[in-house]
């Protein structure tokens, strides 16, 4: 019903745009007098008018219309007294589901009864009285709208405030987001806080939280909630993970950027760096098939040849998929800055009898490192919060090891192990996915600030 | 003299050398970054493209057997051939391939070298063609998994007969039914129709794909205006205060989040405190659009940017108020900028994983999603969740569906490319 009504309304502020330009079209010509704006903005006016309040009446309605029919239907119910909150919750999804016409309960009671009659009319009246009000609110406003037109006033004055004050609130999203995050991770995670002390999550050496789920029946005490929330190992593990994918990407993508920033002719360089970047193109679920399907098994066979105990799931293969993935991340970056290095560095430094390599390492690097260095660091942290590279290639036991070759786990693993399927809400082992969340959220905000604070801060100026 | 020479041309000599090493380890790490973007596609493609065809067994299947007069089908409405009961019918059409086999156990085998929708098959056939069935029809039914891998030589056949899926009877059969050459490949439609299902032999990536179409979809209809407004504020019309600057640095933190935390986000606001209904394309499409915001933004500022003030100023000059001259002139020729720009943002969403695994579009679903409230998958997911299965079909089907994902970001980054080509004005 949603889509009809809102195409009703979107109808009505198109045939409303035509007749505020009618209306305005008309008084210019009976009254011989200019009005202020041209006519086709009393034509957007009415639009406004006739659209904007009515969309919001219907927001308006949606968000608070299933509460108040809970209220109606249940109203019998909450009159006796006898119900909790989850109760109440419940047996009103029992009641929708019998009015669809499952059935649910074992005898029908009276009460019930005339709680899916209630339902049935409410639902078919709520929906008639959404209707009424919000087409008839457009339409009176519509009405209101055109009658005020006169050669007083200034639509254009006023449509240009309501597009500038749409654009503010469009621009307010990415504060809403970053609010919406903080406020979701910090509200579970002081309620995960609450329940396991914050020193036990940050240096604690055990992560089980599977424990707790299993002995959820009994009474948990204290002390088992410290030993299943240590992050440590997880923590280990990302860095780990992380390290190793650094160790390939950093070589391999410094390398690249100094071939082709320096070496390479223009022609090389317009067909490689597209290939390249299309490594940061490549969905993170691609590399995570890849890294289990045969990376993992191509690392095992070696070290198994080698006389080494591999884990299936090892910390290498899924660091070195990831290091891959990050590649183009660097060499653009630092291609970009070592690019940007004045030209009279280079030329100086050759007018000294300086080789290309020389140039490069004593004169080149040194002059981009801020850059570069920021370049490290954003791939840091798009190696931390890297997820489906390590759900889908590294270990899911979080064990403390610093053995490439065993398998390791991530924060992000562990967040999707946790959450993936359903969740009960007020377990710690859900909260501490969010305390999880909420420590990687920090260490990436950091690293990028950091990253930011370092190119700005040491970039040399030139010129 | 002669020794500071040749010291000289020894030293020069080595710098030479670690010149040419140098350039080496160069050309070599962007060899190996080069060669792994080749092994990444040669991978999926050389395992993925056999899932485009499927293994499909001849039968020819007696329907005078289940009627007396097949004339009288084409009367039948498609409720009374639901319920025609078919279940023997249709084994006893498959045991005439082979009418000697007596054993029950044999039997079994032989039904199990087909998927086990065979009578749902059987029916389906019979119910589109209902008006000129004749008394015995050959209809093409589809192997079972195991089947199909080993007709395709994905499976091996000389392992022992306990560690393989497939027994040695069955490849008898198989082998007998190749050589009578009622053993045959078509494409693979169903494929790309079909939702999921535990069978491999039937899985398909339909479901996913329209999951897929209606979450981008989401995307579009709210990270384009909402990115393409907020970009225009900032760029045109935000004053120099401590409000705007908090929303830039806003934007670019944004843009460095983890997306699996943009998940957290989705699961703790949208699901949990708004209610909106769990694993649909809706929600999946509000949680990417905020993730995909800071690139629309970012890339539609960057593209206002390099319109030239003279435009703006022209406009201005004939007495077009700041919001005429930016929206009648400024943002048109920003348009292609902006467009490149979604398109890379959309690009990303489609690819996107982690935050769909948490607002639970991990779901198994079968049907195909009719509107974007319906539970579905996503193709990423979908390529998530057949990795994770056992059976050696969905191996294939992972690298087709992987292949698919790659085939529309390819699509999608040539249109944003063709954009920027045919529209960009250069001043």
């Amino acid at each position: 019903m949603g889509f009809i009504l809102i195409a009703l309304i979107i109808l009505i502020g198109i045939t409303s745009y035509f007749l505020g330009n009618l209306r305005a079209k008309n008084l210019r010509t009976s009254n011989q007098k200019n009005l202020k704006s041209l006519s086709h903005y009393y034509g957007y006016y009415v639009a406004l008018w006739a659209v904007v309040p009515a969309l919001l009446i219907l927001l308006m309605i949606t968000s608070f219309k299933s509460f108040f029919i809970e209220q109606y239907v249940l109203s019998d119910f909450i009159a006796l007294g006898s119900y909790t909150e989850t109760e109440l919750s419940l047996l009103f999804t029992q009641i929708e589901n019998t009015a669809m016409g499952i059935k649910l309960f074992d005898e029908n009671t009276i009460l019930i009864d005339g709680a899916v009659n209630k339902l049935n009319y409410i639902n078919k009246t709520s929906e008639n009285l959404t209707y009424v009000t919000v087409l008839g609110f457009s339409g009176l406003l519509v009405l209101y709208s055109i009658f005020n037109i006169n050669h007083k006033l200034n639509s254009r004055k006023i449509v240009e405030k309501f597009l500038i004050v749409l654009y503010f609130t469009c621009s307010l999203v990415a504060i809403m987001t970053t609010v919406g995050i903080i406020f979701s991770l910090l509200y579970e995670t002081l309620r995960f806080f609450s329940q396991v002390p914050i020193t036990d999550f940050l240096f604690g050496l055990n992560w089980s939280p599977q424990r707790v789920f299993v002995r959820e029946a009994g009474d948990l005490d204290t002390r088992d909630l410290a030993n299943a929330f240590g992050a440590v190992p997880l923590f280990a593990g990302t860095f780990l993970i992380a390290l190793i994918a650094m160790c390939v990407s950093v070589p391999v993508g410094l390398l690249t950027a100094i071939y082709m920033s320096e070496y390479a002719s223009p022609k090389v360089r317009d067909w490689a760096k597209p290939i390249i970047e299309i490594l940061a193109g490549i969905p993170t679920v691609v590399y995570g098939f890849f890294a289990a399907l045969t990376v993992a098994p191509l690392v095992r066979d070696i070290g198994q040849g080698a006389g080494l105990t591999v884990s299936s799931e090892s910390a290498l293969a899924a660091g070195f998929v990831m290091g891959i993935m990050i590649i183009p991340f660097i060499s653009s970056l630092s291609d970009d800055v070592i690019k940007s290095v004045p030209q009279s560095l280079r030329e100086g430094s050759y007018a000294m009898g300086a080789t290309k390599r020389e140039t490069i390492v004593k004169v080149l690097l040194p002059a981009a490192l801020p850059g570069i260095v920021g370049s490290f660091l954003l791939a840091v942290s798009r190696a931390i919060g890297e997820t489906m590279i390590v759900v889908m290639a590294a270990g899911l036991n979080a064990k403390l090891t610093a053995n490439p070759l065993d398998a390791a786990t991530t924060i992000t693993t562990q967040i999707v192990v946790i959450l993936i399927g359903d969740q009960e809400f007020d377990s710690p082992k859900t909260q501490s996915a969010f305390a999880l969340g909420l420590t990687l959220f920090v260490v990436t905000l950091a690293l990028n600030f950091i990253a930011l604070q370092v190119v700005k801060k040491y970039t040399e100026r030139y010129d | 003299m002669t020794d500071r020479i040749e010291q000289r041309i020894n030293s020069l000599n080595k710098r030479l050398n670690s010149e040419k090493r140098f350039r080496i380890y160069c050309i070599g790490a962007m060899s190996f970054a080069l060669a792994w973007v080749l092994i990444l596609f040669l991978n999926i493609f050389s395992s993925g493209y056999s899932a485009f065809y499927r293994t499909v067994i001849q039968v020819d299947v007696p329907f005078l057997n289940l009627i007396e007069d097949t004339t009288q089908f084409s009367e039948m409405s498609s409720e009374d051939i639901n319920n025609l009961s078919m279940y023997s019918f249709s084994k006893k059409a498959i045991y005439r391939l082979f009418p000697d086999i007596e054993e029950k156990k044999d039997k079994k085998m032989l039904i199990r070298l087909f998927s086990i929708e065979f009578e749902q098959e059987i029916r389906e056939f019979l119910k589109s063609n209902k008006s000129n069935i004749n008394e015995t029809e050959t209809i093409y039914l589809t192997a079972s998994d195991d089947v199909d891998q080993v007709n395709k030589g994905n499976y091996p056949r000389d392992l022992d007969e306990d560690k393989r899926r497939i027994k040695d009877i069955q490849l008898l059969f198989f082998d007998d039914l190749v050589d009578r050459g009622l053993v045959s490949y078509e494409f693979n439609l169903p494929f790309l129709m079909r939702g999921d299902s535990r069978e491999p032999e039937l899985a398909g990536v339909g479901g996913s794909i329209v999951g897929s179409l209606f979450t981008i979809l989401v995307v579009l209809i709210l990270s384009f205006p909402i990115g393409i407004f907020a970009a225009i504020y900032l760029e045109e019309f935000a004053p120099k205060n401590k409000v705007t600057d908090f929303i830039e640095i806003n934007i670019n933190n944004l843009a460095a989040v983890p997306s699996i935390v943009f998940g957290l986000l989705g699961l703790g606001i949208i699901l949990n405190t708004f209610g909106l209904p769990r694993s649909t394309p809706l929600v999946g499409g509000i949680v990417l659009s905020l993730m995909t915001l800071p690139t629309i933004i970012i890339a539609t500022r960057a593209s206002l940017r390099a319109v030239p003030p003279s435009i703006r100023e022209g406009a201005l000059a004939v007495g077009a108020t700041k919001m005429q001259a930016v929206m009648h002139h400024v943002v048109p020729v920003a348009m292609p900028g902006a467009l490149t720009g979604t398109i890379i943002g959309l690009a990303q969403a489609l690819g996107e994983t982690a935050p769909l695994l948490l607002i639970g579009m991990v779901a198994f679903v079968v049907d195909v999603p009719q509107t974007p409230l319906d539970a579905s998958a996503s193709l990423p997911v979908q390529v998530y969740l057949w990795s994770e299965s056992a059976e050696r079909g969905y191996v294939e089907k992972t690298s087709a569906t992987i292949m698919m994902l790659l085939g529309f970001l390819i699509l999608m980054n040539l249109a944003a490319v063709l954009i920027r080509r045919k529209f960009e004005t250069k001043w």
